[in-house]
């Protein structure tokens, strides 16, 4: 098994690391490049806690090869909040109770800055759709679409 | 304790942000897979592929000339518990020895220095199984001539002649059944089944275990009982439980499932021989098929009702398998069944029943929901056939303060009077059943829990308080404890800081569980800001030179208590703490204790539903959940227990199921096939928070975490049927059991 | 295990018929990806052709979309003509997991996973689509139809692999429509599914008619409803008799997902549903 030299960008800064070519680019965020906000509930797609952007899309790292990130643009949750300015979506999920454990969280907040990107005034239904791969088993969702929605109402303002 | 007067609060009851927001929000928290340690080894476990086998032998030699494998362990190397048949149990559920009972039970680990070397190497290690009969379904293991799961489980309690596979026995109530049925206008005897569920935390079991040459160790995992957990590695690893230091990790989810040792005892073993730490995670197929569901179990309810809507007599079998395992699980639902009800006549039997499947753990409320769904749904029927009001008949049969309980309890103010009469007032009772739709209605019940309980609150001399208490928090519950201490002392809530303590630093917790921590160790830490008020009330005292009788405690300082006990401005808890050094040391409080008076919950659901005619797909179109929570300390997060809760009980009710192949093979252990609800699933979840306070506690709270996945499955089962105008006796009711019905076959 | 991103058609063809081991073709991977986890395969080389010229475009030809092997399907939702002229392709294509699959997966990789369930298909084949083979021996046009065989097997060579699939052009009034049956919301593989793809006459009476099933049979089943759908209007008889003979050629199997009586019953209800989503678009 022979590694390959992967050149991309996380979160603005130029990265690199060896990647065996089995391996996942979750597992490169998180034990080669120490970025564990991008959590692993399945390793199957499925849950969407391991959501990142890959060259302007959201996709579950946990199906990406790490290899595949040469010359890749990625975002991570640990890119989110600019310093110490937490981005609206952030701050709306503290102040509108969306996490319980918070595991979910990152995937979540990551996949809804897209939405809000894409779609700045998405309605309850787009939400729970663009939403629907990520798995949140602590709050039954209702505080999650609240904040989204809330946070986007005050990115719209 | 009682409460002379509602008592006004400056803190508790507020919405203010948790402790551990930023973090969650920013990826920086810690879970349990989330730290490595230097020379670090990566563990994989590997499982049984039969659900009921012999092991004749292992040979890992293949495994072990494999580069990169530094240790493997087997059953050989956990030394036999003896004298404790509960411990013994978990420690061969962590690791069979001479037979696997289940599908997914681990026979053999492996530590290598990379992930995928480990996972080569479990891959290697040879197992010859001789392969036995198995029986997987509830009713089949009880019946005469079933596979025999374990010989000799069987407690005494067991009538003879019975099925070797069931282990246990209990019958609670009170009353003259006979005489209760006479009465009854209208009697029906039912039978339900419920499929076995998976919690679903979203985080798997993780931990990074570490123990030296001389007998030490470190854990650090994501639990939620790191003291219980202390107590059963040393006990599974034959060493003393002081040995053993064990730190919470954040915490993903457990909903109960995190109160039991998996993947612990064997990193920890895997780490003593291999002389290096072992990080040990379980793939999400492992935490299906290798960790707690909740009970399979089948069910028959006997109701008796009066035309006008008064139960005369209820009867219920509980007949609950929780795997290979003795479970007393049966006992819970057989408690909690009827609880909801003031009646005269009750009975309930549970039996517990051995089956090939993983070792059952706590899934919030364990035992209830399943039972509660029989009865709820009886009494539905009930309602259905003698055209009552099916809330006019809760109201009507309602427990109240003073009523027996079906499990002989005599009940102490509650709410589940308020909680029936306002949602008979909610808007959503009262709106017309929207075209196409129809509604549901159940209760719900938990007993609540106090348990073992130690926190520790030190003052700095910067008038901050540092609360230590040793809960996993799993919802928020640092934020409550905060809270709480902020209202004792009086200080603003952003100068409380709450930690969980480590197994090293704190006395015994018991786990996070049984909706216990806001209120058990909110009252510890009560108890422990009033032991260091009343050591600044001294301090304040010996300051001014009066009495420490004649101080008291009045928004956040020590005033003097009256007008006789002289004239000082008051001192606040800052300006003492300040001279503490000078006034004879540091000041802390302290509380070690056995909380009880937990105070029981109640809760009442509605849904609206709209079912697909021609395919069976329920779509679940208004949910709204009335709960008491005493007194809600952070309504966002008793709100969000109460959403949470109603959307797994929604699941339980609507599509997870275990789905095993006739060899006992679990068929669906991921997240594709095992259907917990999505975002697109669900509407927005109604809430309404009733205060009745709980006497037990100072500020009247309850527990309010495990009710709300009570009364879903017969909310639904009730919407449902009425929607279909066939009703159903079995969960889940997924759209093939749905369709069937309705067309009849 | 190695992996290689090779950057014309030819040497990706060249990479698969020149390994020894087992070599498999990577899209979006979100199908492989799980197979790799699960042990399921265990390849000796990946060949990912994500950077292939043109595999990431869709391109206009000759009044259809020529769709590259590597165009995710959250593209082809963004394509305002595509969407408008093949809404039930789309549909069907945007169906396929979450948000994040979306990001990844293709129609190609849909269409060669061979799953009897897999979404893209049923409507691939109603539409007629025909995918383009690049292998050793050049390039060839293949009906979708005929490239899965059964479960996780398909038509393809050694060293062949679809480089892009064909939409055709649109005559006026026609459109198609997808539905399928899953417990949940989303999240779900398909208990069963039915394609349809019409295509009216200038007073809205029913001149084509195409109707493919899925997750009822081994493969894809195109079923043959002229006699049912052509020259009516798709008044209720002829919704029934749609339904009867989706139902009468289903030949489905019971599994964790579903029934065989559902998915028998279910899949006609479907086929109506979706046909008559596909008339009003087309009538419109
Ligand atoms: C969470 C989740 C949910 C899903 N939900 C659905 C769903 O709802 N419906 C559904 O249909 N599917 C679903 N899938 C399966 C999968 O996403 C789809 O089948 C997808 O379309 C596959 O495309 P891909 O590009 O990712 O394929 P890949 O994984 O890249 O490839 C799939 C297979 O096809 C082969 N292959 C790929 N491209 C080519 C080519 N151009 N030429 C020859 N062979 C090729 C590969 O070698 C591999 O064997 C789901 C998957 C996940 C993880
Ligand atoms: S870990 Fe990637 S989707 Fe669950
Ligand atoms: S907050 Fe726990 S899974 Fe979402």
């Amino acid at each position: 098994m022979t590694g390959t030299l992967v050149t991309s960008k996380v979160n603005g800064d130029e990265v690199q690391f060896i990647a065996d070519p089995g391996e996942t680019l979750l597992d490169v965020l998180r034990y080669k490049l120490n970025l564990m906000g991008a959590k692993e509930g399945c390793g199957t797609g499925d849950c969407g806690a391991c959501t990142v952007t890959l060259n302007g899309r959201i996709v579950c790292s946990c199906l990406v090869l790490g290899v595949e990130a040469e010359g890749a643009t990625i975002g991570t949750i640990e890119g989110m909040a600019d310093g110490n300015r937490l981005h609206p979506l952030q701050q709306a999920f503290i102040d509108h109770a969306a996490l319980q454990c918070g595991i979910c969280t990152p995937g979540i907040l990551v996949a809804a800055q897209k939405l809000l990107e894409r779609n700045p005034d998405p309605t309850e239904e787009e939400i729970r759709y663009w939403l629907a791969g990520n798995l949140c088993r602590c709050t039954g969702y209702d505080k999650i679409v609240r904040a989204v929605q809330a946070a986007a109402a005050q990115m719209r303002a | 304790m009682a409460l002379d007067q509602p008592r006004k609060f400056k803190y508790v009851g507020t919405r203010p942000a948790r402790p551990d927001g930023i973090d969650k929000v920013t990826g920086r928290a810690q879970y349990g897979n989330d730290i490595t340690a230097p020379g670090m080894l990566w563990a994989k476990v590997l499982r049984s592929p039969h659900a009921h086998a012999r092991i004749l032998s292992i040979d890992t030699s293949a495994a072990e000339a494999l580069p990169g494998v530094r240790a493997i362990v087997t059953g050989a190397d956990f030394p036999p518990i003896e004298g404790d048949a509960g411990m013994r149990d978990v420690q061969l559920n962590c690791m069979a020895t001479t037979h696997v009972w289940y599908e997914g039970h681990a026979v053999a680990a492996v530590a290598a220095t990379s992930q995928a070397i480990a996972n080569k190497a479990a891959r290697l290690i040879k197992v010859e199984y001789e392969i036995l009969p198995h029986v997987t379904d509830v009713d089949a293991a009880m019946a005469p001539g079933a596979p025999v799961v374990r010989e000799g489980q069987t407690m005494e309690n067991v009538p003879a002649g019975m099925s070797a596979n069931v282990t246990y026995h209990s019958e609670f109530g009170h009353g003259d059944l006979a005489a209760g049925f006479a009465r009854a206008d209208k009697i029906i005897e039912r039978n339900f089944r419920t499929a076995a569920t998976h919690q679903g935390y979203i985080e798997p079991q993780a931990c990074l275990a570490s123990m030296t040459a001389d007998g030490r160790g470190e854990l650090w995992t994501c639990t939620q009982g790191h003291f219980y957990f202390r107590t059963a590695c040393a006990a599974i690893l034959g060493i003393e439980a002081s040995a053993l230091r064990v730190t919470a990790s954040e915490i993903g989810g457990g909903f109960g499932g995190k109160t039991q040792v998996w993947a612990e005892p064997v990193a920890l073993a895997l780490s003593k021989k291999a002389g290096k730490p072992v990080k040990l995670t379980m793939t999400r197929d492992e935490v299906f098929r290798g960790t707690g569901p909740t009970v399979t179990t089948s069910i028959t309810c006997k109701i008796g009702m009066t035309k006008d809507g008064r139960i005369t007599a209820g009867e219920a079998t509980l007949r609950y398998s929780g795997g290979a395992f003795h479970t007393g699980t049966c006992d819970m639902g057989a408690m909690a069944a009827f609880a909801s009800y003031d009646l005269d006549a009750v009975r309930t039997y549970g039996w517990n029943v051995l089956t090939n499947r993983p070792k059952e753990i706590s899934y919030r409320a364990p035992g209830a929901p399943q039972a509660i769904y029989a009865v709820e749904s009886t009494i539905d029927e009930l309602c259905q056939l003698l055209n009552l009001d099916p809330l006019d008949v809760r109201i009507k049969n309602a427990a109240k303060a003073g009523t027996k309980s079906s499990y002989g309890v005599v009940f102490e103010e509650m709410g589940l009077l308020a909680a029936l009469k306002a949602a008979k007032a909610h808007p959503h009772w009262n709106s017309p059943v929207p075209e196409g739709a129809s509604r549901g209605v159940a209760c719900g019940f938990w007993f609540n829990f106090g348990g073992n309980t130690c926190v520790s609150l030190n003052i700095g001399t910067d008038g901050t308080v540092a609360v230590s208490e040793g809960n996993p928090d799993i919802g928020g519950s640092r934020a409550s404890i905060s809270l709480m201490a902020a209202e004792e002392l009086g200080v603003p809530y952003e100068k409380v800081r709450t930690v969980i303590a480590d197994t090293g630093t704190l006395g015994y917790n018991d786990n996070t569980d049984g909706s216990r921590v806001t209120f058990a160790v909110g009252l510890a830490t009560i108890r422990a800001a009033q032991e260091a008020k009343k050591d600044m009330m001294r301090r304040a005292a010996a300051i001014w030179g009066i009495d420490a009788e004649a101080v008291e405690w009045v928004d956040g300082a020590a005033v003097p208590a009256g007008p006789n006990a002289g004239k000082f401005p008051p001192m606040t808890l800052a300006e003492i703490a300040a001279q503490s050094f000078q006034t004879g040391g540091p000041i802390a409080g302290h509380c070690d204790f056995q909380a009880d008076g937990a105070g029981v919950s109640f809760g009442v659901h509605i849904a609206d539903v709209a079912v697909d005619q021609e395919t069976g797909k329920t779509k679940v179109l208004r949910y709204t959940v009335f709960q008491d929570a005493g007194k809600a300390v952070h309504p966002d997060y008793v709100e969000g227990q109460m959403q949470g809760g109603a959307v797994q009980g929604i699941g339980m009710a609507l599509n997870e199921e275990y789905i095993y192949s006739d060899k006992g093979v679990i068929l669906n252990p991921g997240f594709l096939d095992y259907r917990i609800p999505v975002a697109s699933d669900m509407p927005m979840i109604e809430t309404v928070i009733l205060e009745i306070p709980n006497p037990g506690h100072p500020y009247g709270v309850r527990g309010v975490g495990e009710t709300p996945i009570v009364p879903p499955l017969a909310t639904l089962t009730n919407a449902i049927s009425r929607g279909i105008g066939k009703r159903l006796y079995e969960l889940p009711m997924s759209p093939p059991r749905v369709l069937k019905a309705i067309k009849g076959h | 295990m190695r992996y290689a991103r090779p950057e014309t058609p030819a040497e990706a063809s060249r990479l698969l018929a020149a390994e020894p081991g087992l070599a498999r073709v990577m899209a979006g991977g979100t199908d492989l990806l799980v197979q790799l986890k699960s042990g399921l395969v265990e390849p000796d080389l990946i060949v990912d052709i994500k950077h292939l010229p043109g595999a990431a475009m869709i391109t206009r030809e000759a009044g259809g979309f020529r769709i590259g092997a590597a165009v995710p399907n959250q593209a082809l939702g963004e394509d305002r003509d595509l969407v408008a002229a093949w809404p039930g392709v789309v549909e069907a294509a945007s169906l396929i997991g979450s948000t994040q699959v979306q990001g990844r997966a293709t129609i190609a990789g849909n269409l060669c996973n061979a799953s009897p369930a897999g979404d893209s298909v049923p409507a691939l084949v109603a539409a007629g689509a025909v995918a383009r083979v690049t292998g050793p021996n050049g390039e060839r046009d293949v009906p979708v139809q005929q490239i899965p065989t059964g479960p996780g097997k398909t038509s393809l060579a050694r060293g062949e692999f679809i480089t892009s699939i064909l939409l055709p052009a649109r005559p006026a009034r026609a459109a198609d429509a997808y539905l399928r049956f899953i417990p949940r919301t989303e999240m779900d593989i398909a208990v069963c599914s039915a394609a349809v793809n019409l295509e009216l006459d200038g007073k809205g009476v029913v001149a084509r008619a195409r109707v493919a099933l899925g997750a009822v049979a081994a493969t894809v089943l195109e079923v043959d409803v002229s006699a049912a759908l052509v020259g009516t209007r798709l008044d209720d008889a002829a919704l029934d008799k749609l339904a009867k003979a989706a139902s009468a050629a289903a030949k489905p199997i019971s599994d964790k997902r579903g029934t065989v009586e559902f998915r028998t019953h279910v899949v006609g209800v479907l086929a109506r549903r979706a046909a008559r989503i596909a008339y009003e678009r087309a009538a419109r």
